[in-house]
C-alpha cells in the first residue's frame, strides 16, 4: 500500500503535500523579488541584501535533502532575526550615536536640507517665464530661456531641456511628457505652486527654481555653499567658515552651530547623560530607585495576598470554594490595560469612585499627589496581579507532596513548624521562577504606569518630561520622543533600554541561578 | 475528626471551633470576592449609566440605560475591535504554528547547532521586544521606503513584528510538551511510510493539542492588551487597536467619554473573560508548565 521509495526529506514525486510546497514558495519567491526589486529602486542596500540572503536560504532549505531541521524552524526563525535579534543589535547601536532631532539623517541628507533650507533669492538675478506643468499627479515648471530652449523638472527631477515644446509669447503651450496646467487649475493648487522647488541641476549648490505667481520664475541659490574638497560649509553673506565637528554638525570657530546635523558615534555619551547629566542624573536616580522598589513591592504583595487566600480557600470542608475562586481571578481574565484605565477614573480626584462614593465625598489627589501616586499604583497592581499569585500558589499547595507533611506530623511538629520549615521552602522552590518572571513583568509594566497615571506627577524641575511614578520603561518612551511631547533622542533612549536589559538579565540570571540551589537543597 | 465538628449542633465552644477552622475562611472569601469584583460591578453599572459622564456614574444602577452602548457605532469603536481581532487572531494562529513547527525540529531531529539554538532562545527571551521599541520603529520607516505594507501604520506590520517574538517566549514551553509524547509513536508511523511532514501534521500536532491551544490563547490574550508597540506604530486612527483607541479617549477627555469607555471596556473584556473562564484549567496548567522549563 504504501510505496517504499520514501528516504530522506520525504516523499519523492508530485504529491499534493509536494504541489503545496511549491505553490507556497513560489508565493514567497514571488512577493521576495519584488521586495528584492522595491529595495533596489529605493537604494536601501541593507534590506536587499538581507531579503536576497532570506530568499537563497529559503529555497535552499525547502528544496534540499539536507537541511530537514530548517525546514520547520525557518519561518519562525525569519521572524525572530528581523523583528527581534536585529532590532536588539540595533537599539544597541542607536545607543551609542545621536540619533534623534537635529542629527536624524545621513551627512549627505544634512548638507542638502542645509542647503534648501537656507535658500534665497539672489538679489538681481534673472526672471524667466515660467508655466506650471504637471507628470501625473506631480507637479512641475517648465522655465523659458533668453534664447527660447525650455527646461522642465518636478521637485525630485532636476531641470533638463525638453524637445519639442511649443511656446506662444515666452509661455510653453505644449511640453511631451508633462500637461501644461489651466490657469483654474493652478489656482487651484496655488499653495503646492508656491512651496515647489525645482533644483536647478543634482548638485545643490547651484539652487532651485521657484515662483510666486506661477508666472514668472526665480533662481534661488543657497547662502550656504558646501565645498566637499575641504569639506566645510561657507555662508556667503557674513563669510563665515563652517567645519564638521565630533558631534556631527557644522560648526564655526566661535562655537556656534549649523542647525541640521547628521548622526553620528558618540560612544558612552548616551549613558554618561543618564548617570550624570543635570537634567536627567537626578530624574533617572529616582526613577531607578522606583522601578525597583515598584516591581519587588508589586510581586511581594500580590504573593502575599495570593498566597493568603490559596492557604484560606484551601481546605476540602470550606463550601463553596470554587465559586469563590472563580470570582476572585476575575481580575486577572481582564485585559491590563482596561484595568488600568478604569481604575484611572475610579481614583479620579473630585468624580471619581473611591473618594466620592467609598470615602464619601472627600478629595484625596489619589494619581496627582507623588506620594499616593505610588501607593495607588502599588493598589491597582496588587488588584490586577493577585490573582496570578492564587492561581500558581494554589496549584503549588495542591502538588505539595503529602508523606513529607505526614512525616513532620508523626515527628511530632505543629501546624506552624509544619508551616515555616516545609510548606513555605516547598512552595517558594515550585513559585520562584514564577516570581522572577513576575518581577521582568513588573519592572516592565509600561501599560499600568502609562495608563494609570501617565508617569505623574512630574518632578518640579521640570525640563523633562518625567515624573514620580515613572518607571525605567516609561521614561524611555517620554526620552524617545515617539509620543510628541519632547524632542525625540533615540539615542539617550536606547541607551536607557540597554541599561534596562542589562538590570532584568542579571537579576533573572541570579534568581535562576539561586533557584537552582535552593531546588538541590529542598 | 474535625470535619465533624461543623455538623453536629453548635454549642458556644464549637462555634468558636468553627470559626476558626472554616468560618473565617468563608469570612476571608466574601471580603476577596468583594474586592475583586467590585470594580467589575462598577464598569457594568457605569456602562448602562444614563448621562455617559464620570461624575453621573458613581451611583450604582442608578439608571439603567443602554444609550452608551448604542453610542458606540457613532465612533471608531467597532473598527478598533476588528482591528484588535484581526491583529490577535492572526498573531495566536501565527505563534501557534511557527512555534509548534520549531518546538518539532527541536524535539524531534538531531542536528548540529540544536543545543546553541536551544540555549540561544532562551537568552533571547529574556530581552523583551518592548524594550526595543524605538529600533522597531526606525527599522518599520526603512522598511516602508521599500514596501509600503511593512512599513508603519500597518497592521501586517504590527502582525509580523508580535511574530518576531512569538519563538522566543513559547517554543520552550511547547518543547517541553513535545518530548513528551513518545517517539515511538511517530517512528511506527515512519516505519509505515509517512514522511516527516505526514507525521508533523496528522500525529504530532494532533497530540500536542492541548499545548496549542494554551499558546494560541495566551498570545490572543497578550496581543489583545499590548499597548506600547501598537501605540508607537499604528498613526491614523482607522488602524488603531482597541488599546490605543481607548486610551485616546480616557486622556483626553475622561469625563465626557466615560460612558463610551465603560460601554467599550464591558464589550472588550467580554471575548477575553469567556475565553479564560472557558478554558481556565489549560491556562492554568500552561502557566506552571512555563516556569518549570523556561
Amino acid at each position: 500500500m504504501y510505496s517504499p521509495v520514501t528516504r530522506g526529506s520525504g516523499r519523492t514525486g508530485w504529491s499534493p503535500g509536494f504541489l503545496v510546497k511549491l505553490a507556497l514558495i513560489a508565493l514567497v519567491d514571488a512577493l521576495g523579488v519584488y521586495a528584492v526589486l522595491a529595495a533596489w529602486a529605493a537604494d536601501s542596500w541593507g534590506v536587499l541584501a538581507a531579503m536576497v540572503a532570506l530568499l537563497l536560504v529559503a529555497n535552499w532549505a525547502y528544496f534540499s535533502k539536507r537541511a530537514l531541521p530548517l525546514k520547520y524552524i525557518l519561518p519562525g526563525l525569519a521572524f525572530l532575526l528581523v523583528y527581534q535579534v536585529y532590532v536588539v543589535a540595533y537599539t544597541g547601536y542607536v545607543a551609542f550615536t545621536n540619533y534623534g532631532d537635529g542629527h536624524n539623517s545621513t551627512k549627505e541628507q544634512a548638507i542638502e536640507a542645509l542647503l534648501v533650507q537656507n535658500e534665497r533669492r539672489v538679489e538681481g538675478s534673472p526672471s524667466s517665464p515660467l508655466t506650471v506643468v504637471a507628470d501625473g499627479d506631480t507637479l512641475g515648471f517648465a522655465i523659458v530661456s533668453p534664447d527660447g530652449a525650455v527646461q522642465a523638472g518636478t521637485a525630485d527631477q532636476p531641470l533638463e531641456p525638453v524637445d519639442g515644446a511649443s511656446v506662444d509669447a515666452g509661455r510653453v503651450t505644449a511640453l511631451p511628457g508633462y500637461d501644461v496646467l489651466e490657469y483654474a487649475a493652478v489656482l487651484e493648487r496655488q499653495q503646492e505652486v508656491t512651496k515647489l522647488r525645482v533644483p536647478v541641476s543634482d548638485d545643490p549648490n547651484e539652487g532651485s527654481v521657484r515662483t510666486q505667481d506661477a508666472r514668472t520664475g526665480y533662481v534661488f541659490t543657497s547662502t550656504l555653499t558646501y565645498d566637499a574638497a575641504s569639506d566645510t560649509m561657507t555662508d556667503t553673506t557674513t563669510g563665515v567658515t563652517y567645519t564638521p565637528n565630533d558631534d556631527g554638525q557644522f560648526e564655526a570657530a566661535d562655537g556656534t552651530t549649523l542647525p541640521v546635523g547628521w548622526r553620528v558615534l558618540v560612544g558612552f555619551d548616551n549613558f554618561v547623560t543618564a548617570f550624570g547629566d543635570d537634567r536627567y542624573a537626578g530624574p533617572f536616580g529616582k526613577i531607578l530607585v522606583w522601578t525597583f522598589a515598584f516591581a519587588v513591592l508589586s510581586v511581594a504583595s500580590t504573593f502575599l495576598l495570593g498566597l493568603f487566600l490559596a492557604i484560606a480557600f484551601n481546605d476540602p470542608r470550606l463550601r463553596g470554594r470554587r465559586i469563590y475562586r472563580t470570582l476572585v481571578i476575575l481580575p486577572y481574565a481582564i485585559p491590563g490595560f482596561l484595568a488600568a484605565l478604569l481604575w484611572s477614573g475610579m481614583l479620579n480626584r473630585s468624580y471619581g469612585f473611591v473618594n466620592e462614593v467609598l470615602l464619601g465625598g472627600a478629595s484625596i489627589p489619589w494619581l496627582t499627589d507623588p506620594v499616593l501616586a505610588k501607593l495607588a499604583v502599588l493598589g491597582v497592581n496588587l488588584w490586577l496581579g493577585f490573582p496570578y499569585m492564587f492561581l500558581i500558589c494554589t496549584g503549588a499547595l495542591q502538588s505539595l507532596p503529602t508523606d513529607v507533611l505526614e512525616a513532620a506530623k508523626i515527628d511530632g511538629a505543629g501546624r506552624w513548624r509544619t508551616w515555616r520549615s516545609i510548606t513555605l521552602p516547598l512552595l517558594l522552590v515550585a513559585t520562584a521562577p514564577l516570581l522572577i518572571s513576575s518581577f521582568a513583568f513588573n519592572f516592565n509594566n509600561f501599560t499600568l504606569i502609562y495608563m494609570l497615571t501617565g508617569g505623574g506627577p512630574r518632578f518640579d524641575d521640570a525640563s523633562v518630561p518625567l515624573g514620580h511614578t515613572d518607571i525605567l520603561i516609561s521614561m524611555v518612551y517620554s526620552v524617545s520622543g515617539l509620543d510628541g511631547t519632547a524632542a525625540k533622542d533615540y539615542g539617550l533612549a536606547s541607551a536607557l533600554s540597554i541599561v534596562i536589559f542589562v538590570v532584568v538579565a542579571t537579576i533573572s540570571a541570579l534568581a535562576f541561578r539561586r533557584t537552582r540551589s535552593l531546588e538541590e537543597i529542598a | 475528626m474535625n470535619s465533624r465538628t461543623a455538623h453536629v449542633a453548635r454549642r458556644p465552644g464549637q462555634r468558636a471551633r468553627w470559626f476558626s477552622e472554616i468560618g473565617w475562611r468563608h469570612l476571608v472569601g466574601i471580603i476577596a470576592v468583594v474586592y475583586a469584583g467590585f470594580p467589575l460591578v462598577y464598569v457594568v453599572s457605569a456602562s448602562l449609566a444614563d448621562g455617559g459622564t464620570l461624575t453621573g456614574s458613581n451611583q450604582l444602577f442608578a439608571s439603567v440605560s443602554g444609550a452608551n452602548y448604542a453610542a458606540l457605532a457613532g465612533t471608531r469603536f467597532w473598527t478598533w475591535m476588528a482591528n484588535t481581532l484581526v491583529v490577535a487572531v492572526a498573531t495566536g494562529a501565527g505563534t501557534v504554528l511557527m512555534g509548534a513547527a520549531a518546538a518539532y525540529a527541536f524535539s524531534r531531529f538531531r542536528f548540529s547547532g540544536r543545543r546553541v539554538g536551544l540555549t540561544a532562545l532562551l537568552v533571547i527571551q529574556m530581552f523583551p521586544q518592548m524594550l526595543a521599541f524605538v529600533a522597531i520603529f526606525l527599522l518599520l520607516i526603512s522598511l516602508g521606503n521599500v514596501v509600503p505594507g511593512l512599513g508603519l501604520d500597518s497592521k501586517l506590520s504590527l502582525i509580523c513584528v508580535y511574530l518576531g517574538g512569538a519563538l522566543g517566549v513559547n517554543t520552550f514551553l511547547m518543547y517541553g510538551f513535545f518530548n513528551t509524547v513518545p517517539r515511538e509513536i511517530d517512528e511506527a508511523a515512519k516505519i509505515d511510510g509517512a514522511s516527516h511532514a505526514q507525521i508533523y501534521w496528522t500525529i504530532v500536532l494532533r497530540l500536542t493539542a492541548p499545548i496549542l491551544a494554551v499558546v494560541g490563547l495566551l498570545s490572543f490574550i497578550s496581543t489583545f492588551g499590548e499597548f506600547i508597540i501598537a501605540r508607537v506604530l499604528l498613526q491614523s486612527e482607522d488602524n488603531w487597536t482597541l488599546a490605543v483607541g481607548l486610551y485616546g479617549w480616557v486622556s483626553s477627555l475622561q469625563d465626557a467619554n466615560w460612558g463610551l469607555f465603560t460601554a467599550g471596556a464591558v464589550i472588550s473584556a467580554v471575548p477575553v473573560l469567556a475565553l479564560f473562564l472557558f478554558l481556565q484549567k489549560y491556562i492554568v496548567g500552561g502557566l506552571t508548565a512555563g516556569s518549570v522549563k523556561g
